[in-house]
């Protein structure tokens, strides 16, 4: 479904992805590991449109979408819900969502998409009219992965979904990541600092090392594997 | 108190222009983040505009003076929308210094263009709405200030229509919030922000067609004085929020009739900024702006 190919990107003279290759197949929970500054944001970012890569490819759905601006990739179905969740704090919830459904024009799949979100957040449902930006943060973080599913995304690219989030509601969260890729469908990339938990819900993994893909593998195998352990998994 | 309410009614009707400059100020700044400096020229071009269609429609007439306001605000609309286009957008990304120097240039390329196009001499503005006094009481009200409220009224009313109830003003009040994010859920920032420049620059040339309907020498430096009060305008209601423009220009354009009235007129403009000071020094994100921290 997505292809990465020797994706090199910079910020200014400082390079902050060297040589990324990566491939998701559809249908798959894939996640993307490694400590702070190893370059996971910066490759997520560069996949939606919102950095451009200094040299390298990638190809969603078998079309090269590396130089097409980030509303053009989206319209393709490719969402990203950004690291810190970025939603727009002072429109409601409600308005959130509609943003969300921004490049949609088929009513009927709006509502159901709409309906779908609050069948799995029904925390959002009740808080409709409420300000973004009063939500707590694992309310939040269900808006913006709300806001996304109103795109009908193919993939959804989570960026840190446990990032600043209450312990208990990390698990729901994580709970329904698996839910929406197994009863919808959708493929899911998933970046996190905790490496315990993506590489219990995902099926296949990468880990990034200051820039560059330095391991990867089915998640159940990594999970073992004693080199990660000792550098992420403590031990 | 017939003067108090004489000198409420011009500083309203005052208040009303400087909003409508305000507005396009902070709308830029919202979802740019720099003050388009320029603006104060698109306000002199749109007077400019107004005073030659106005020389093609019949005087004293509603409907010509409809016509010339449409067409300056469609001509300053497009404008803007080629001023983003040209000068702005290839900055995109690069540090606010230097688009605020662009700006800057843009202001003095349109003044000294103004110059050369329309000479230095001042030009009468013509009449173009039909012009009486009625008196209410003791109260005169010009027939100029009933159209420069109700046209402002109006414009804002549509603004705030467009703002708040349409798919693209929800698009622009998402890219102010966070660019970013609302170029993930779609959204095309090129667009949201030329659309920006067109909307408040169109009304900058509302704006300009009625400052001149009541002060009617227009020349090439005539945006100086006005769009710098709008600025003004926009920081003291917090720039960046569009009911804080409005409000922040109906204040001063208000404050500063009053102290033309007064016995320190000479110091109207003095006077006029001390407040702005004073204001900022008690709410320095201006009166309905919310204090933020500047992102990196």
């Amino acid at each position: 479904m997505l292809t990465v190919t020797n994706l090199e990107v910079c910020y200014g003279a400082i390079s902050a992805l060297r040589d990324v290759s990566f491939t998701i197949e559809a249908g798959r929970i894939v996640t993307l590991i490694g400590g702070n500054g190893a370059g996971k944001t910066t490759t997520l970012r560069t996949i939606s449109g919102l950095l451009r890569a200094k040299r390298g490819s990638i190809t969603f759905k078998g079309e090269e979408i590396t130089k097409l601006p980030p509303h053009q990739i989206v319209a393709r179905g490719l969402c990203h819900v950004p690291e810190g969740r970025m939603v727009f704090s002072n429109l409601t919830v409600d308005e959130n969502l509609a943003m969300g459904a921004y490049l949609q024009s088929d009513k009927a799949r709006i509502a159901q998409n709409r309906e779908y979100v609050f069948s799995i957040f029904p925390r959002l449902k009740e808080r409709l009219t409420q300000a973004a930006g009063t939500l707590s943060g694992g309310e939040q973080q269900m808006l913006a992965i709300g806001r996304a599913l109103m795109g009908d995304p193919k993939l959804l690219m989570l960026d840190e979904p446990s990032l600043g989030i209450a312990p208990k509601l990390i698990s729901t969260i994580f709970e329904k990541i698996v839910e929406i890729n197994r009863v919808q469908g959708i493929t899911i990339l998933l970046v996190e600092q905790n490496a315990n938990l993506a590489l219990e819900v995902s099926h296949d993994a990468y880990v990034l090392e200051t820039g560059s893909i330095v391991m990867r593998g089915a998640s159940a195998d990594l999970r073992n594997n004693p080199e990660l352990k000792a550098a992420y998994l403590g031990g | 108190m017939t003067e108090f309410l004489q000198q409420l009614l011009n500083g309203l009707s005052l208040g009303a222009i400087y909003a409508l400059i305000a507005l396009g100020y902070t709308m830029v700044y919202g979802v740019l983040r720099f003050i388009n400096f320029a603006h104060s020229d698109v306000f002199m071009v749109g007077s400019f505009i107004g005073y030659y269609v106005g020389h093609h429609v019949p005087e004293n007439t509603v409907w010509g003076g409809l016509v010339v306001l449409f067409v300056a605000m469609a001509g300053c609309a497009l404008l803007g929308m080629i001023i983003e286009r040209l000068a702005y957008r290839p900055l995109r990304g690069a540090a606010t210094l230097n688009v605020l120097i662009t700006a800057i240039g843009v202001s003095l390329l349109l003044e000294y263009s103004g110059q050369v196009f329309f000479g230095a001499t001042p030009r009468t503005f013509p009449s173009v709405f039909p012009s009486t006094n009625f008196t209410l009481g003791t109260l005169v009200i010009s027939s100029n200030q009933v159209v420069v409220i109700a046209v402002a009224t109006l414009l804002m009313v549509v603004l705030e229509l467009i703002v708040f109830r349409t798919k693209i003003g929800t698009a622009m009040r998402a890219v102010s919030l966070n660019p970013k994010a609302a170029q993930l859920v779609g959204v095309n920032i090129d667009v949201v922000i030329s659309f920006t420049f067109g909307l408040g620059s169109a009304l900058a040339a509302a704006g300009g067609v009625l400052y001149a309907l009541n002060y009617p020498s227009i020349d090439p430096l005539m945006g100086v004085m006005p769009g710098l009060k709008a600025f003004v305008a926009a920081v003291l209601g917090g720039i960046g929020n569009i009911p804080g423009a409005a409000l922040g220009g109906l204040l001063l354009g208000t404050v500063e009739t009053f102290v033309n009235g007064s016995q320190w007129s000479t110091y109207k403009d003095a006077i006029a900024f001390a407040i702005l000071i004073i204001i900022l020094l008690f709410r320095p994100a201006g009166l309905l702006g919310k204090a933020s921290v500047e992102k990196v």
